[in-house]
């Protein structure tokens, strides 16, 4: 018997950002809601974080209600439909199932079924993760249009008692569409993880422990001094590489969009990368708190809404966070 | 090359006063970083990272908690280079 030769899909050369949806939390929570159970000031917290306010969802609003919302606002900035829609991506460590994936129900809900759906775990770096996955998906032929989504619900993670994170935390989500392009409009991630420093951003504890024990609801911790020095330092580097791999140089990049995890940090990555005064940079966490894996396309929206950058613009973003991971890219701004 | 206890300081010094704007003249061996100084926590990562750069050492993240004054970032330091 001969075999027959299998056919592989073979896709576009280019991709690009096609449409980029936003919403953020209905609430704004000030430092001085948070600084009680923490023996903290509102000058503290500014000064530690760059943080002046934070946008929380109501209690009636989930995390795939915040997904949907971004995910609807992108596909219509696309100028597509859900029908449009072959495969989608969530990004979210605050989708409190462990099966089915919520991108399942999110393809469902924008009227995408059958779409391909998964959900990506990869904390403040899952947008950029799920860009180097839609991407790559476009380009292979295996779908035509990717919805890329990071959502989340932050404040479903957090302890009033915490000092090491909990106060950061924001809730919104940002969606992108991705898909076929004339032009080169995503350039070649530099990704990467260290599980080493699994301890240094963590949940405190697991679903088994909740069950087998009395140690109740699970939030977020971290080592801040050491993930500052990891971010601050060691991210740079890989911003550089995503730069040289894509063949611009830092004086031709128009916006620099990091995770927004901290003031402090996006500083010292801006110093370390000794980007010109030109760059624009996204800093939408002074209002906006930091929202995992929604920061990087949500301070994108707002550079773009509020007149920052051009639509066209080159974009250097780099996600980074819970595992150790990080991922970044340069690209084109819808 | 050792750096000499002398050469520390001075260098510790200047990175101190890079972080904080404070003169160099400032940064005394006696001086704690959270209490005289007023460094805190990031800002003593920073200055940590470009010590470990400057000196060819290294400093664990456990350890910098037990580095209260300026003379005890150069006596760990000094160790750290001929260890």
């Amino acid at each position: 018997m001969t075999r027959p030769t299998l056919t592989q899909a073979t896709g576009p050369a280019h991709t690009r950002i096609l449409g980029l949806g936003a919403v953020r939390g209905e609430l704004t929570v000030p430092n001085d809601d948070l600084v009680g159970p923490i023996d903290s000031s509102d000058e503290w917290i500014r000064q530690r974080t760059g943080i002046v306010t934070r946008r929380r969802a109501a209690e009636g609003t989930d995390v795939l209600d915040l997904a949907e919302a971004a995910a609807n606002d992108a596909i219509k900035a696309a100028g597509l439909t859900g029908a449009d829609i072959d495969a989608v991506l969530l990004s979210t460590v605050t989708y409190f199932h462990q099966t089915p994936a919520g991108a399942a129900i999110i393809a469902d809900r924008i009227g995408a079924t059958p779409a391909a759906a998964w959900d990506i775990s990869a904390a403040c770096a899952g947008y950029c993760y799920g860009i180097a996955q839609a991407d790559a998906l476009v380009r292979a032929g295996t779908a035509r249009n990717v919805l890329v989504i990071g959502a989340e619900k932050m404040s479903e993670f957090v302890d009033p008692t915490d000092r090491s994170i909990s106060f950061l935390l924001g809730d919104g989500a940002g969606a992108v569409v991705v898909g076929a392009s004339d032009t080169p409009g995503i350039g070649p991630t530099v990704w990467g993880s260290d599980g080493a420093q699994a301890q240094a951003i963590r949940q405190t504890h697991s679903w088994l422990d909740v069950r087998d024990t009395d140690a109740g609801w699970p939030t977020l911790r971290q080592e801040g001094p050491t993930v500052f020095k990891w971010a601050g330092f060691q991210m740079a580097p890989i911003a550089s590489q995503a730069m040289a791999a894509a063949g611009v140089e830092p004086e031709q990049i128009e916006a620099f969009i990091p995770h927004q995890a901290n003031m402090r940090i996006i500083d010292q990555m801006i110093k370390q990368l000794k980007l010109p005064e030109s760059v624009v940079i996204g800093r939408d966490i002074a209002d906006t708190g930091n929202t995992s894996a929604a920061s990087i396309p949500l301070a994108a929206e707002r550079l773009l809404r509020e007149g920052q950058v051009p639509s066209g613009a080159l974009a250097l973003q780099i996600g980074f966070g819970a595992g150790l991971v990080y991922a970044a890219q340069v690209v084109v701004l819808p | 090359m050792a750096y000499s206890e002398q050469e520390i300081q001075a260098g510790l010094a200047e990175i101190v006063s890079e972080e904080t704007g404070l003169p160099t003249d400032s940064v005394l061996p006696e001086k704690s970083f959270t209490d005289d100084l007023d460094i805190d926590s990031l800002s003593m990562m920073t200055i940590v990272t470009l010590a470990e750069e400057k000196f060819s050492v290294r400093i664990p993240d456990d350890e910098v908690k037990n580095l209260t004054t300026v003379g005890d970032a150069v006596s760990y330091i000094s160790g750290a280079q001929s260890a």
